[in-house]
Order: structure tokens, then C-alpha cells, then sequence
């Protein structure tokens, strides 16, 4: 009826038309939105520096950071009453070398009030098994192992005079089957805060990502036994402590 | 018209008139209607894993991943192309190598593999750690003792020949070349490699041609009573990953343990498709069986235990194997050469560019 309407008539009375939509709140959904989320890496509270700065694990073993890459996937925004919205095609390689990627802006997200947030740190297991990818999935970003085919989630080098040999730390975590499942999914609080998006608001969303608890939380990291893992149930160590404490919210700006 | 001719006439016809037409014309000229080949499904043949709906074939990109395919562009040193090791007449398998061959003269650890009927296979490589036929590629294109290339380098270099960025945008309709573009042109050239035109696959479809004879029969009758359920199906092959007896230790290759780090999975290789079987030698993994006399000598009495020798071949009162008499390996030797495709070895259109 209504399409019918609209076909018959012309541009005045289609502008009348939408200046009643707009009193009629149940005509149609509100015009969505977005949200922008900003990342800070950390090493414990300390901001984190490529090579040039020099860390300890909880163990107090000192190690340094050349490479810092990973995956942050399937972004989904939880309402008070449970209800989700889920960010279609949501894959982002976040590298502390590219500070473009820290930066992102979720868009066409559904207007509402939003008290949850939750990711994946990796990628799915269908896209692991997917065709020939792009963007973030692309496998000439280094994250795409050619030889057991599948996403590296997180890729930390560096080094430690606690690694044994070359004192090289190798953290290549990915892995999609049992029982090396690395995909982890992060909900960190968000304090009480709500995210209202509206059309004519943009909240911001201020995660801290702090490398140290890669190596603590469940399972203590010990450089000296464990400085090189591409997968397998190293990686699982790892990627449990990821799971617990690698992300936290640091505050949100309503905007 | 000429579109019905190609489809009916008799393989070594179709490879001959290739030839000939080959010498003063191009593709284009003498069938206009050539069409991609392997994108159906052949009446004996279960349902594809990757669809051709998945990457529908055109003819542009077939040619496309074809030249891909026999470039040496993509190797390192510029003389290593997927074909020097994946060789058309012996169903793209390399003949008379134990090991493949990649850059500098460099051997592999492994046997390269015949390539066919990829599209209905989930997982690829011996130890089974390529699991799509897109991304497959990217092992040996970057495997140190192969191709030794990067993806980007790959990229590079394409990006700088100027045929192939036209080649490209003609197909995928922008430019510059990706990684997409790239990996989904050479699958639908491997895609394209489907054999099922042995004399097996006339019997099985009872059709013209089809004929088994009696040893020949007997020996169908053995495989499938005797090499089940590992030669299983229509694929002769049942994709699992499997020890057979080959070693008592495997330090120098784990197998499929290489991919699950799983201690079971020591010395477990994904069991191979018989079709072609008479072209692809030599055999195993490691390519160390010459003949398919030796590989059935292997199975019947040469077995080695170790602890994850399969199952299948624990026998009541003596050591591993599979009990054939010497009849029937005359008759499994003699049905095995029916699975031979000529055909498929001498489709022009899956040949080097000319």
C-alpha cells in the first residue's frame, strides 16, 4: 500500500511524508548511529614501546617488545534486556607498529542504549577454513600460517635474557581445533557505563590492552621454559591468560 | 555446433586436434566454445567440498590461473613454477621424484603429490595442514625448500608485469593484483583438475567403453574388500590420516603430528587416491617405493610395527599387513591400471600456455 503510495506521487508529497515519519515514533527504527573505540597498549601501566623499552613478566624476567599484532574480531554490542547487535564482517588487525589501527569506528550501529561489550581476540574457525580473504584477513599481513593453514590471533616477538638460545621471544598464538583452540572472547566491563548511540552521537570506548598479562593470569609464563610457540598447547596457556585480563575498559566518553 | 563436437569426440581426438590446431592458431580461434573444464559433477562422484558456485569458472580466469600455474614468476629464483613439480602426464604428480625439487636445487621431505579432484578433498598436503584449495598454494609458494617466496614478493613482481595487470583487472575488474585475486585465479585452474574419465569410471557409470575384464574385476573385488576402508569410495580414498608400517620411528618427518602436535598422530599420513595410481610413481610419503608391485610387497609382507601402526592392519598371529596372495596382486595390479585417465592427462586445455 504504502510503496504503492510513494510510486504514484511525487518528490513534495514524499518530503511531507517524512517530516510526518519523523513525529511518528513507530513508524520506523531510529537512524543508527556509531561508536568508536580507541586502543592503548600497555605493559602493566606502562605505555608500550616497540624495542626500546624493556619490560618484566611477573616472573621478573626482563624482555622487550619488537612486535605487537592481533586480531580483534566479531564485535558485539549487548542491550540491558539481552538483546545483541553483532558488527557484520567484523575482522580488524590491531598492530602497535600502525597507530591508524588503534583507532576504529564501529559504523550503522542501531541506535539504542548499550551496557555491554564482548570480541573475539583472533578470528572464527570459518574464517580459518575460508577461501583466499582480504582487508584484515588478507595473508600478506604475516598472519596467516601457510604450512598449517590458519590466523596467528596474536603475534608478539621480541626478546628476554631469560629465553634461552638467541634469547628470542616467539609468541605466535592461533590454533583453531581442539584441543588448541586459541579463540578467546573478551567481554570487559564496562564499568556501569551505558553507550548511547544516536544518530547525532558517537560514544568512544577506551580499551587498555596490557601485553604483561600474557604471561600471567592462569598459567605463569616462565621465559626460560616457554619463549617459542606458533599453536598447540603452548599457545593455549597463553591464550587463557589473554582471555582473563588482557582487555579492560579504561573509561568511555559519552560524546 | 563445434561446442557438441568437443564434448562427444573421444579423448586422444580432442588431445590431437588440440595439437594440430595448436600450430597456427590460438585457443580462441579454433573452439570458441571451449569450456572450463571440471566444474561439473561427474554421475559417480559424491558432491563437491568446494563448489563451483564458490568460484564460478569462467574461461578468462581459468587461463588466468593456468598461466599462474606454469609460471616460474612465482618462485624465488624465477625457474620453479607449481607444473615443474606437478607435471600434466603423470596426473600432476613429478615423475621419477622421490622428493620435490624447489629453488636452488633444493630437495623437499616429501613426495609432491598427484594433483586431481581437488575439489571434493577438505584437506591438503601429506599431512593434511592446508584446508582449503584457495590457500593451499601459499605452502609451497613459501616453503624454504620449494618456492622460498613471500606472498608480497609474488605480488610484487606480478604487479610489475604489465600483461598480467591486464590480465587481472580483465578478470576481477580493478587493479592493482591482490592476494584474493591471485589465490582464487590458481584455484580455478587446480579446481579445474578433475579426472574421472579412466575405464573404472566407464564401468562405474555403465557407460560405452566400460568394460572391465575378469582379472581385472577380481582385482576391484580384492581392492574393495582388502583396502577398505582406506582406498575407500568413488575418490579411493577416504581422507583420513593413517600409519602404514612404513617406519619404527619417525624423527625425521611426525606426519600428521606436525600439524596436530598430537603424540598419536605420529607417522600418520592422509591416505592418497588410487586414481592414476600407474602414473604417479614413485610412492609414500617419502616416494621411497618404486613400483606398485613394491607397494603391494610393502602392504602384504614389508609392514614394521611401531605404536601407531593402524589398526587395519593387525593380523591374528604374525606381523602387520594385509594377507594377498600372488594372484591377487596380479589382479589388484591389473585393476589399478584401469583407473589410469587419459583424458585428463591429455586435455589441451589444462597444458602449458603455447
Amino acid at each position: 500500500m504504502k510503496t504503492r503510495f510513494f510510486s504514484r506521487f511525487s518528490l513534495p508529497l514524499l518530503a511531507a511524508s517524512t517530516l510526518l515519519a519523523s513525529c511518528n515514533k513507530n513508524d520506523s527504527a531510529p537512524e543508527p548511529g556509531s561508536l568508536a573505540i580507541e586502543i592503548d597498549h600497555l605493559v602493566g601501566n606502562t605505555p608500550l614501546k616497540l624495542n626500546t623499552g624493556t619490560y618484566t613478566n611477573g616472573l621478573g624476567q626482563p624482555f622487550t617488545v619488537s612486535t605487537f599484532n592481533y586480531y580483534l574480531s566479531n564485535i558485539k554490542l549487548g542491550k540491558a534486556d539481552g538483546t545483541e547487535y553483532a558488527e557484520p564482517e567484523s575482522y580488524r588487525l590491531i598492530k602497535e607498529s600502525d597507530t591508524s589501527t588503534k583507532t576504529f569506528t564501529l559504523e550503522n550501529v542501531p541506535a539504542g542504549d548499550y551496557t555491554s561489550l564482548s570480541f573475539t581476540i583472533g578470528v572464527d574457525s570459518a574464517r580459518n577454513v575460508a577461501g583466499a580473504q582480504t582487508g584484515a584477513l588478507d595473508p600478506t599481513n604475516g598472519m596467516f600460517w601457510s604450512w598449517n593453514s590458519g590466523y596467528i590471533y596474536t603475534k608478539l616477538e621480541g626478546s628476554s635474557p631469560a629465553a634461552g638460545g638467541n634469547q628470542q621471544l616467539l609468541f605466535h598464538i592461533g590454533g583453531f581445533k581442539s584441543p588448541n583452540n586459541t579463540i578467546r572472547i573478551a567481554s570487559p566491563s564496562l564499568n556501569g557505563a551505558v553507550l548511547q548511540v544516536r544518530k547525532d552521537r558517537t560514544p568512544a570506548v577506551h580499551l587498555a590492552a596490557d601485553v604483561q598479562k600474557m604471561f600471567t593470569g592462569p598459567h605463569v609464563i616462565d621465559f626460560s621454559k616457554l619463549s617459542n610457540t606458533m599453536g598447540g598447547s603452548n599457545s593455549v596457556l597463553v591464550a587463557d591468560n589473554q582471555a582473563v585480563g588482557m582487555f579492560r575498559v579504561d573509561h568511555v566518553h559519552a560524546n | 555446433m563445434p561446442r557438441r563436437w568437443i564434448t562427444t569426440v573421444r579423448p586422444a581426438l580432442l588431445g590431437l586436434v588440440g595439437l594440430l590446431a595448436a600450430a597456427c592458431t590460438t585457443d580462441a580461434d579454433v573452439a570458441p566454445a571451449w569450456e572450463v573444464p571440471g566444474t561439473g559433477t561427474p554421475a559417480n562422484f559424491p558432491a563437491p567440498v568446494y563448489a563451483a558456485s564458490q568460484n564460478p569458472p569462467t574461461r578468462e580466469a581459468f587461463e588466468l590461473g593456468r598461466t599462474l600455474f606454469y609460471d616460474p614468476l612465482l618462485s624465488r629464483t624465477g625457474d620453479i613454477s607449481c607444473g615443474s613439480c606437478h607435471q600434466q602426464f603423470v596426473a600432476f604428480a613429478h615423475q621419477d621424484h622421490r622428493l620435490s625439487h624447489g629453488v636452488d636445487n633444493l630437495l623437499g621431505t616429501r613426495n609432491a603429490p598427484a594433483l586431481q579432484n581437488l575439489r571434493w578433498r577438505s584437506e591438503f598436503l601429506w599431512d593434511g595442514g592446508a584446508k582449503n584449495l584457495e590457500t593451499m598454494p601459499l605452502a609451497p609458494l613459501t616453503s624454504p625448500v620449494e618456492m622460498d617466496e613471500t606472498l608480497e614478493n609474488v605480488l610484487r613482481k606480478l604487479n610489475a608485469a604489465p600483461r598480467y595487470v591486464d590480465q587481472f583487472e580483465q578478470v576481477y575488474g580493478r587493479r592493482p593484483i591482490d592476494s584474493q585475486q591471485l589465490l582464487r585465479a590458481l584455484a580455478q585452474f587446480t579446481a579445474s583438475l578433475t579426472s574421472s574419465n579412466s575405464r573404472y569410471d566407464h564401468y562405474a557409470r555403465h557407460e560405452a567403453g566400460g568394460t572391465l575384464a575378469a582379472n581385472e574385476l577380481r582385482g576391484l573385488e580384492i581392492l574393495r574388500q582388502k583396502c577398505s576402508p582406506c582406498h575407500a569410495g568413488e575418490l579411493f580414498t577416504d581422507e583420513t590420516y593413517r600409519n602404514n608400517g612404513l617406519d619404527r620411528t619417525f624423527a625425521a618427518d611426525s606426519g600428521r603430528a606436525h600439524i596436530t602436535g598430537r603424540p598419536q598422530d605420529v607417522g600418520r599420513f592422509q591416505v592418497p587416491s588410487l586414481r592414476n595410481v600407474a602414473l604417479t610413481a614413485p610412492y609414500m610419503h617419502d616416494g621411497r617405493l618404486q613400483t606398485l608391485r613394491q607397494v603391494l610387497d610393502h602392504y602384504s609382507d614389508g609392514m614394521v610395527e611401531s605404536g601407531t601402526l593402524d589398526a587395519q592392519f593387525r593380523r591374528a598371529g604374525r606381523g602387520p599387513g594385509i594377507t594377498l596372495s600372488e594372484t591377487e596382486k596380479t589382479d589388484l595390479l591389473a585393476f589399478l591400471h584401469t583407473l589410469t585417465d587419459p583424458t585428463f592427462i591429455q586435455d589441451q586445455r589444462l597444458a602449458e600456455g603455447r
